[in-house]
């Protein structure tokens, strides 16, 4: 049996997601740009679908860009925004994900600053932290929905309303990609000028994603040609997946309740692992405003690899918070950022709208069993020491 | 057809046993450019040419780089022994060279080789005539000393191979003419650097690695089998063992003290590829340890792991410092694999500080709570074989 907990990573697509990429690829194969039937039908179905993700967000379709992914979306947001700025500095949250921190980081070779926002101890960055963090010249920041690695939500509703207070006139990009569909999410009153969505977190194909660009909000495209997606996305459109990802966000939204179900079974799993194993904790606050889909849990003195495989031994998938102690490993920005040590580890167990209660037992019994298995076995060395 | 003629070095020092080491290095050649289309492969004296359909010269060249055993390759035009035919292809020839590399617009020189001794012109009137058409065509001066461009003409009876390109081989010796050896493969820089060595000198290998599930992932086994491919690219390894360990660290682990743990998996290790030499019929066991590296490769534990190996151990990289160690593995082509992020087995069991200097004694001790030969010899027994 296979207790598939890494649904942060890549959520299954799901079987009508399927069906309406395989109709896509089948039937819609024309070109939208062709002038004849086909084409049209083709163009139909493309409409559809940015009405569908529209729907999702509360936006109007034609605040819809689609793009390959999300990282393009928070790229278009982030660098589309800069490359029309005038100001040179940009903010981010110093835990973004490196598709925002590496394209903001890009920046600085052109001449920009950097401003880098740190979170309290419980993996948040305040509203007035970022406020604080802004100059006259900011004219681009990035700070995200939800931490992708321990799942904390950030202020960004509060933020876009100090930003208003404040009368800041500036472009504010959310990575909305852990949104995953189990967020109450409203564009219209987020106070945001871009959000990057993920088609693959939301049960849909990889390859696709969306920008939503509030109306008004500018940004200059990443390259140009044959100016579709409304000239911000050159290139023919990727139609069975921005199809299959329209199906995905019709989904989300027929099930909006999805995510207090997931909340439970994530705050079930925590309680099950806390009462069997007696060095685990949860890697920020339990009570921290968090995403329903994200149980990141610390087990003091273990490195995370071994635990992850011992865990893949008994069927359960689940992905390491990054701060293994193996000697390659990059320590994660994110568990640095709010002081968790590498010698640590720190599993993500990320769930689904298709997670159940049995596999949440499954999945606890199996993290006790690991843990007995590696700390019999494993004793704790300082990182970097060698063989 | 594109002409690959391809150069070998000390082959010529093996008195007696030339022919040996010459069909070993045929067979070798063959190896390499199999699947090629049109590939042939035929030894007229002093050289192994290789043919291939022109599409497949880059690869073709790409490959025989990887043969041990020869010095140096130049692909070649191949033509019928006439003299104007010959002086059209060295233009050719060293119009392409210098368009590759301009710096060789500085200076050239022919240099004509005539094994066929009934062809008209001899040697020295071959260099004058090409060198006039070569001179006229390029306006590249001649200098006969130090040239920058060397065009090479060869004259055989059925042929003439004309080329201004000499690309290196790696020298050596044929692989397989040393005998065969385990390699003990891990996931690591080293060892992959050793089996190469032991490879140009003849050695034909079986790679043997450890895998400790859950404690080494998928990824991890797939590192080291990335590893063994690109070694049987260079013809130094055919197969790879992959031999479960993680029952048998366990209970090493648990058998002493933990400062003795590092010690005590090389030995069984060294136990597992003695059997396997003995089953596959190897004559050594060629390891990437290196002295002084890390802990359990001092003088003191290198002859604790040693004692146990009832065949040859050999060690390529024990003077080699780790810039020389990662220059090479960066040459070959295993260093971008190795630094791969995923746990090899050597590196979870390891104790914070491992014993530098192990008194065999308690080596012996902690062992003598297993029953060693048989944990080898069922390690050995269900071993995963790859044919790579």
């Amino acid at each position: 049996m296979i207790v598939y907990l890494d649904n942060a990573a890549s959520a299954p697509p799901l079987p009508e997601v399927l069906a309406a990429v395989t109709h896509a690829m089948t039937d819609l194969y024309a070109n939208p740009s062709s002038a004849h039937g086909l084409g049209a039908a083709a163009a139909r179905a493309l409409e559809q679908a940015r009405g569908e993700v529209a729907a999702l967000l509360r936006a109007q379709p034609s605040e819809i860009v689609f793009t390959c992914g999300g990282t393009e979306a928070n790229a278009l947001g982030l660098l589309g925004a800069a490359a029309l700025a005038r100001g040179r500095h940009v903010v981010v949250s110093a835990i973004e994900h490196p598709a925002v921190l590496r394209s903001a980081e890009s920046l600085v070779s052109r001449g920009w600053q950097l401003g880098k926002v740190m979170p309290a101890p419980d993996g948040r960055v305040s509203a007035e932290a970022v406020l604080a963090s802004l100059h006259p010249d900011t004219a681009v920041l990035a700070v995200m929905l939800a931490n992708n690695e321990i799942g904390t939500l950030q202020p960004v509703a509060e933020i876009g309303r100090a930003l208003r207070a404040a009368g800041r006139k500036l472009h504010f990009h959310v990575d909305a990609v852990q949104f995953a569909g189990l967020i109450p999410l409203d564009v219209e009153t987020l106070g945001a000028d871009s959000l990057a969505l993920s088609g693959h977190k939301l049960h849909g194909p990889k390859g696709t994603g969306a920008l939503w660009l509030r109306k008004g909000a500018r940004v200059a495209p990443l390259w140009d040609g044959g100016r579709q997606e409304g000239g911000l996305r050159s290139g023919t459109e990727n139609l069975p997946g921005w199809v299959g990802l329209g199906r995905a966000a019709v989904l989300c939204r027929e099930n909006l309740r999805a995510g207090q179900q997931v909340a439970a079974l994530r705050d079930r799993l925590e309680s099950l692992v806390m009462e069997a194993i007696p060095r685990a904790t949860t890697t920020v606050p339990a009570a921290t405003p968090r995403a329903p889909h994200i149980a990141s849990l610390r087990l003091a003195g273990l490195p995370a690899e071994p635990l992850l495989h011992a865990l893949e031994a008994r069927g359960v998938f689940a992905s390491a918070g990054a701060a293994c102690s193996t000697r390659a490993h990059e320590p994660s920005h994110v568990l640095a950022a709010i002081g968790v040590g590498v010698e640590d580890a720190v599993l993500r167990f990320s769930l689904s709208r298709l997670t159940t209660e049995s596999d949440i037992k499954v999945a606890a019994g199996a993290l006790r069993e690991a843990v007995d298995e590696i700390a019999s076995v494993v004793e704790v060395r300082p990182r970097g020491t060698r063989p | 057809m594109t002409t690959i003629l391809c150069r070998y070095g000390e082959l010529f020092l093996k008195g007696g046993n030339r022919h040996i080491f010459l069909q070993a290095l045929i067979n070798n050649v063959r190896a390499a450019v199999r699947g090629l289309p049109e590939a042939k492969v035929s030894s007229p004296h002093g050289r192994v040419v290789v043919s291939v359909a022109d599409q497949a010269r880059g690869e073709a060249c790409t490959r025989l780089e990887r043969v041990f055993g020869l010095v140096s390759i130049s692909p070649a035009a191949s033509l019928a022994p006439d003299i104007d035919a010959i002086c059209a292809a060295a233009v050719a020839e060293a119009q392409a060279a210098v368009e590759r590399n301009p710096e060789l617009r500085r200076s050239f020189k022919i240099e004509p080789h005539r094994s066929n001794k009934h062809f008209p012109l001899q040697s020295h009137e071959i260099a004058c005539r090409a060198g006039d058409a070569v001179s006229a065509a390029t306006g590249i001066p001649v200098d006969v000393h130090q040239p920058a461009l060397r065009v090479g003409i060869e004259v055989a009876t059925q042929a003439a191979h004309v080329f201004a390109e000499r690309r290196p081989a790696p020298g050596g010796l044929p692989a397989g003419v040393s005998g065969r050896a385990v390699l003990l493969l891990s996931g690591g820089i080293d060892s992959p650097v050793a089996g190469w060595l032991a490879a140009k000198r003849g050695l034909a290998q079986e790679a043997l690695t450890f895998h400790s599930p859950p404690f080494t992932g998928e990824k991890a086994k797939d590192k080291v089998i990335a590893l063994a491919r690109q070694l049987a690219r260079w013809q130094a390894v055919s197969t790879l063992w992959i031999a479960g360990f993680t029952d048998t660290q366990k209970r090493l682990r648990g058998a002493g003290r933990p400062e003795l743990a590092v010690v005590l998996y090389r030995r069984m290790m060294v136990r597992v590829a003695d059997l396997l030499c003995e089953r596959e019929g190897c004559g050594a066991i060629v390891t990437g340890e290196n002295l002084g590296q890390v802990a359990s490769q001092t003088l003191t534990n290198m002859r604790n792991i040693e004692i146990v190996a009832r065949h040859l151990i050999l060690r390529p990289l024990v003077t080699y410092d780790k810039v020389e160690t990662t220059a090479l593995a960066r040459r070959i082509g295993t260093y971008d694999i190795s630094a791969l992020p995923f746990e090899d087995c050597c590196s979870l069991f390891v104790p914070a500080h491992p014993a530098t200097a192990a008194r065999l004694s308690d080596v012996e001790r902690a062992e003598a709570t297993l029953d060693v030969a048989k944990e080898a010899a069922d390690i050995a027994e269900q071993a995963e074989r790859i044919v790579l």
